[in-house]
């Protein structure tokens, strides 16, 4: 039996939920789990590393100062020689992800496919799926050299499930100095103050776009995602604009998420935002423009200005609230 | 300081984009553009040019038939020049051939700093950047909202899920830059004349003494198994606003049970 690593992000020893969620998937293949992970807590994360599925959890310890990218992706190219390759290495597309992998894949000298959605294993070969053209239409693709595959998948692509697995053997490893390259040093961490819950974790998700008008008037968007117990997102415009930060931004080039319900607000529906959040349960589209291509896909569209709709619109739920 | 930039030459956004059937990578025949995500780095590199006292800007691109259109709207913006690498060669590289170009440039004209996009807009793979600070054997800092340089180090401020980092880092390094950071300038009347008269230097894979085995198809040891369509998604209920339209809202919100 072979086996599939994935790399486990966490944070205060609480697993990132993407990690969780690439556990599931991995999960699903004839191969032993096992995850890498790193930072300060990474013990306490273990038990529910494990709970996901985890059999084995690789421990890259506290990395101080550094940034994970140039010794994680040294730590894993040395378990690699000494554990054996992986069928497949799984790593959530975050921040910190990507700087692991991208370095990894120079390391190990292998490629790596990013913006994955999904993962089969047909004939051996692990075949990627991936949403392009705005979620128009799916790509398939598959590494045609050796392994290991290193895949960068994006959040939301499989749904965290437990598997009630028993607290994992954990494995200290040792992530290396690597020099120049580990140059970087992290002075500070802010953390922002979030009164609500993430965005690609919220159950509804408001978002803003250029139809706004005016950065001012993204108080609305907040407004009634604070009201719904939601999250506030963007379109890639009014990011680009500088009204708010990339954080927020949502599609291709941003987040994606998966809410209840997604209400977006004077935003036209761009293909690259649509493949962000096409898959809600339910999207409502306030939009002036009745061409506008958000329409098509909204299972309510008002048309109408936001700036007419929206204050009533939080006025009557803070009515029954 | 001399800073480079990457920048990407792609097909506009708000065009027909389609497959190349034979190949199912994104057809790049036509005019290309400058990528938006890319104006961001170019306006930054002029600003920290000019806030370490001077030093170049230079832009760094790799683009089929030797595109320049989206290098000429970047020369405008004030980049001193260009290095194109253009070859046929080059045709198939995925995100980690890209970087050994990318980076064989950078070991060409050794610059103090490399800024670029977080991800580009057509293929958005979102790993060249940290690709190259690896085969480098540089520092990388990547999302930066916020970047300020001294003559031997940058300090960034790094998006992060919960915040940021303020990161700092010796020179030379990659910093990316996300969109939105800084307000990118239009190009004057000058600046559009001055740019048709900047140098852009043309190189191919040998001039740069890379392997040719390591870009291209054969580099990317990927292939596309299928393309199909994905499934629609069909619209429900499109009502114009009389005034009411927020009470049909509420009304949804309540039927889902999200009030």
């Amino acid at each position: 039996m072979g086996k599939i690593w994935v790399l486990a992000e966490q944070s205060h020893g609480e697993p990132a939920t993407v990690s969780l969620e690439l556990l599931t998937a991995a999960r699903g293949f004839d191969a032993d789990v096992q995850a890498v992970t790193w930072g300060a807590g990474a013990s306490d994360a273990a038990a529910k590393l494990g709970e996901y599925g985890a059999v084995k959890v690789f421990d890259a310890g506290d990395l101080g100062e550094s940034l994970p990218g140039p010794r994680v992706s040294a730590a894993i190219a040395s378990l690699i020689e000494s554990e054996g390759a992986p069928d497949a290495l799984l790593v959530g597309q975050t921040y910190d992800g990507r700087d692991v992998a991208g370095r990894l894949s120079v390391r190990i000298d292998r490629p790596l496919l990013t913006n994955v959605v999904g993962l089969a294993r047909q004939d051996g070969s692990f075949v990627s799926e991936h949403a392009i053209f705005g979620g128009t239409q799916v790509l398939n693709a598959k590494f045609t050299g050796d392994g290991p595959g290193i895949f960068v998948i994006r959040a939301k692509s499989f749904a965290a499930e437990p598997a009630g697995g028993s607290v994992p053997e954990v494995v200290s490893i040792e992530a290396p100095d690597t020099g120049r390259s580990d140059g970087a040093r992290v002075k500070a961490r802010h953390e922002e103050e979030r009164s609500g819950p993430q965005l690609d974790e919220a159950e509804v998700v408001v978002s803003g776009g250029r139809g706004l008008g005016a950065a001012e008037d993204y108080a609305m968007i907040e407004e009634l995602a604070k009201l719904l117990k939601g999250a506030a997102g963007a379109s890639r415009a009014i990011v680009d604009a500088g009204w708010v930060p990339y954080s927020h931004q949502v599609g291709q080039t941003g987040k994606t998420v998966k809410p209840t319900v997604y209400i977006a607000c004077g935003i036209s529906g761009a293909t690259q935002h649509m493949v962000g959040m096409k898959s809600a349960k339910n999207i409502i589209a306030i939009n002036k423009d009745e061409s506008a291509p958000i329409f098509s896909i909204a299972d309510l569209g008002v048309v109408g200005d936001v700036h007419k709709v929206l204050p009533k619109l939080i006025e009557a739920i803070k009515a029954k609230q | 300081m001399n800073v480079a930039v990457c920048v990407k030459q792609i097909p506009d956004p708000a065009g027909e984009l389609s497959l190349d059937p034979s190949t199912n990578t994104l057809v790049r025949e036509g005019k290309l553009i400058l990528d938006d995500s890319d104006s961001y780095g170019v306006e930054m590199a002029l600003q920290l040019a000019e806030s370490a006292g001077g030093g170049d800007v230079t832009l760094i691109s790799m683009a089929p038939n030797g595109e320049t259109s989206g290098l000429r709207t970047a020369l405008a913006m004030g980049a001193a020049g260009a290095v194109l690498v253009s070859d046929d060669a080059l045709a198939g590289s995925d995100a980690l051939g890209t970087a050994r170009v990318l980076a064989a440039v950078v070991q060409r004209i050794q610059p103090d700093l490399v800024l670029a996009a977080t991800e580009s807009t057509d293929g958005y793979t979102g790993t060249t950047p940290v690709q190259l600070a690896e085969l480098l054997g540089w520092p990388s800092v990547t999302f930066a909202k916020h970047v300020e340089v001294t003559p031997d180090s940058v300090a960034v401020r790094r998006q992060t899920e919960a915040g940021y980092d303020e990161v700092t880092s010796p020179l030379p390094a990659v910093v990316t830059v996300t969109a939105g950071v800084v307000e990118p300038r239009y190009p004057s009347f000058k600046g559009i004349m001055a740019a048709r008269s900047k140098p852009v230097e043309e190189l191919t894979v040998s001039d740069l003494g890379i392997d040719v085995s390591r870009v291209g198809w054969a580099g990317a040891r990927q292939e596309v198994v299928s393309v199909q369509a994905a499934e629609e998604r069909q619209s429900g209920e499109i009502v114009t606003d009389e005034g009411d339209a927020h009470e049909k809202i509420v009304g949804y919100l309540e039927r889902i049970k999200v009030l």
